[in-house]
């Protein structure tokens, strides 16, 4: 199947920093593509200049086989973008602005798909209403809406749960997945947080310092047996030399007074909490976690990373 | 490409900010206006003093044409700056408030995107204009009738027949026009390589008043420079009051300032072309 976009020895360098590095990649149709990174690691650099929006200083990008450049800026119609935060017009009505966007997208665009893409992303009823008096997750659905109303093959979305509440958060990750399961668009998303990607994405890129580190499936690259399962117990200190004795012992990573860390596969969490409760300890509660940072860390050997959101 | 410019003019009118212009040239002809209804009388005879120990005027000096004509003395720099509110808004206001890249996220071509963009802020410099033609020139003939129009000038005074000044206006509005699309120009370029409005909207009304100043300073050093500058050639309009016009100065004007608008866009264009977009 042939790649909707490959980036190709994508190089970017801004006043002497090199934001990207010899980034290739490509996106087949069907995915649902992460792209995780820090922040600062150069994910909004490279999708910048997968929409021409930034100019590589060498390497190409490829449109459904075509040579992205300022004399065809036409390929980008079977793309939709939402980059970074939502602006728009705060002026102008919801519906104003999808009408604008809309408008640029060089297809005519009739008002029954306006209206479909506002149900889609659920702002219907509220496509009246001036966008300044929109709440971040409305500016974000608007945006998606943008992204979507010319039915592009692929979306770009860029960091599309920034600034949301957890419901919100929660609310754009089921969006993403519809639009891939029942609108069959191929999507691009970018976040800081292994977790978000991990919840929607088909495979991913890891990007560090405007590299590549790891590319692949995301079952692939997230590994079962390194979850991260963090105990709240009371006086946890006094169980290390308990723990340094039994079956435990290689999957700690770390103790303090009132968390145990252990480094393991969540289907041994049950018995391990069986263990904890024989040796007479109070366990308050147990969250597992896929270790996100020592994976990312691991991947990118340096743990010096001033932001580790991963 | 007229739906992109439909787009446009409806962004620039449904911004409060564009009525703010038109409010401001609507209260600068009133207050002129009701100054010379007030106390017209003195200030015309303190001007006309040298003329009236040598000549008998007689008449309706004091009429719509005459206060027309001291309304577009007093707009010549107020004026350019309500267009450059606009035009230096045009990219640059884009893209602090981050929609330039959401609108360079779709297929349209930067250097139609920048020429949509520039006509649409000539269309609202050619309504500034109209509305100036309106408000001072429609609404000081109804206050003040028609007469023979006095124009007074350094070393000379001359008289314009009242039959023969209404095609001067019209001649003049147009090379305004002519004269504030070339600081739209300018404007629109400042705004290419700024991220945020205030910049080139300072810059342009700051270039403005330098160069006006050294249009006006009569020092030799600065002669050489003048015939180049473009507002020398801005205030051409003034020759339509002369007697005879002079054309050929006229047209050079007209030229210059067009050359100078190409050129203005030009630059724009080619630096849109290549900028990394990154606000």
């Amino acid at each position: 199947m042939e790649p909707i976009i490959q980036a190709r020895n994508l190089t970017k360098t801004f006043k002497g920093f090199k934001a990207v590095d010899e980034l290739s990649f490509s996106i087949t149709p069907g995915d649902i593509y992460g792209f995780l990174g820090q922040n600062g690691a150069g994910k909004s650099t490279t999708m910048r200049m997968l929409l021409g929006l930034i100019f590589p200083d060498s390497g190409e990008i490829l449109i459904n086989g075509s040579r992205l450049s300022n004399s065809s800026r036409h390929l980008l119609s079977g793309i939709g973008a939402s980059i970074e935060r939502p602006d728009m017009y705060g002026y102008l009505s919801g519906w104003d602005n999808l009408r604008i966007f809309a408008a640029l997208s060089g297809k005519p665009i009739p008002s029954s798909r306006l209206y479909e893409v506002l149900e889609i992303v659920g702002l219907r009823g509220r496509e009246k209403d001036k966008v300044k008096a929109y709440s971040q997750g409305m500016k974000q659905r608007l945006g998606i809406a943008i992204a979507l109303v010319h039915s592009p093959q692929l979306l770009i979305l860029d960091e599309p749960t920034n600034g949301l509440d957890p419901q919100g958060i929660a609310e754009m990750r089921a969006l993403v997945l519809s639009l891939s399961r029942d609108h069959n668009k191929t999507i691009l998303i970018s976040s800081h947080l292994l977790y978000e990607i991990e919840q929607v994405a088909t495979r991913m890129l890891v990007i560090h310092r405007g590299r590549k580190v790891v590319e692949g499936l995301v079952r692939e690259l997230l590994n079962p047996d390194e979850t991260l399962v963090d105990i709240q117990v009371a006086q946890g200190e006094q169980l290390k030399d308990k723990l340094a004795a039994s079956q435990w012992q290689t999957h700690v990573t770390a103790i303090t007074h009132n968390t145990l860390t252990l480094k393991m596969n969540t289907a041994q969490v049950p018995e391990l909490n069986r263990w904890l409760v024989q040796q007479g300890a109070l366990v308050s509660a147990i969250n597992s976690k896929h270790s996100l940072e020592a994976y990312f860390l691991s991947l990118t050997n340096d743990k010096a990373a001033p932001d580790r959101n991963i | 490409m007229i739906k992109l410019l439909r787009i446009e003019i409806y962004k620039i009118f449904r911004r409060p900010r564009t009525y703010i212009s038109f409010g401001i040239v609507l209260a600068i002809a009133f207050i002129i206006q009701l100054a010379m209804y007030s106390g017209g009388k003195d200030f015309m005879s303190f001007g006309m003093q040298g003329v009236t120990e040598q000549f008998d005027v007689q008449g309706n000096i004091i009429n719509g044409y005459l206060v027309t004509y001291i309304i577009l003395q007093s707009l010549l720099i107020h004026i350019p700056l309500l267009v450059a509110l606009v035009a230096g808004d045009m990219l640059a206001g884009e893209a602090n408030l981050g929609t330039l890249r959401l609108l360079l996220t779709k297929p349209v071509s930067r250097a139609r995107l920048v020429l949509v963009k520039f006509v649409a802020s000539v269309v609202y410099t050619l309504l500034l204009i109209t509305w100036l033609a309106v408000t001072a020139l429609l609404i000081s003939l109804l206050i003040f009738g028609e007469g023979d129009m006095v124009n007074l000038k350094s070393d000379a005074f001359i008289v314009l027949l009242k039959d023969d000044i209404m095609w001067r206006y019209m001649a003049a509005f147009v090379f305004a026009a002519l004269a504030m699309t070339t600081i739209a120009a300018l404007a629109a370029m400042l705004s290419a390589f700024a991220d945020n409005s205030i910049g080139p909207i300072m810059t342009t009304m700051g270039i403005v008043v330098v160069l006006t100043i050294l249009t006006n300073l009569e020092l030799p050093m600065f002669n050489v420079i003048k015939p180049y500058l473009f507002t020398t050639h801005m205030i051409g309009w003034k020759g339509f009051f002369d007697d005879p016009v002079p054309l050929k100065a006229i047209a050079n004007s007209a030229v210059v300032l067009a050359l100078y608008t190409v050129g203005f866009l030009g630059v724009t264009i080619a630096y849109f072309n290549k900028k990394d977009i990154t606000s």
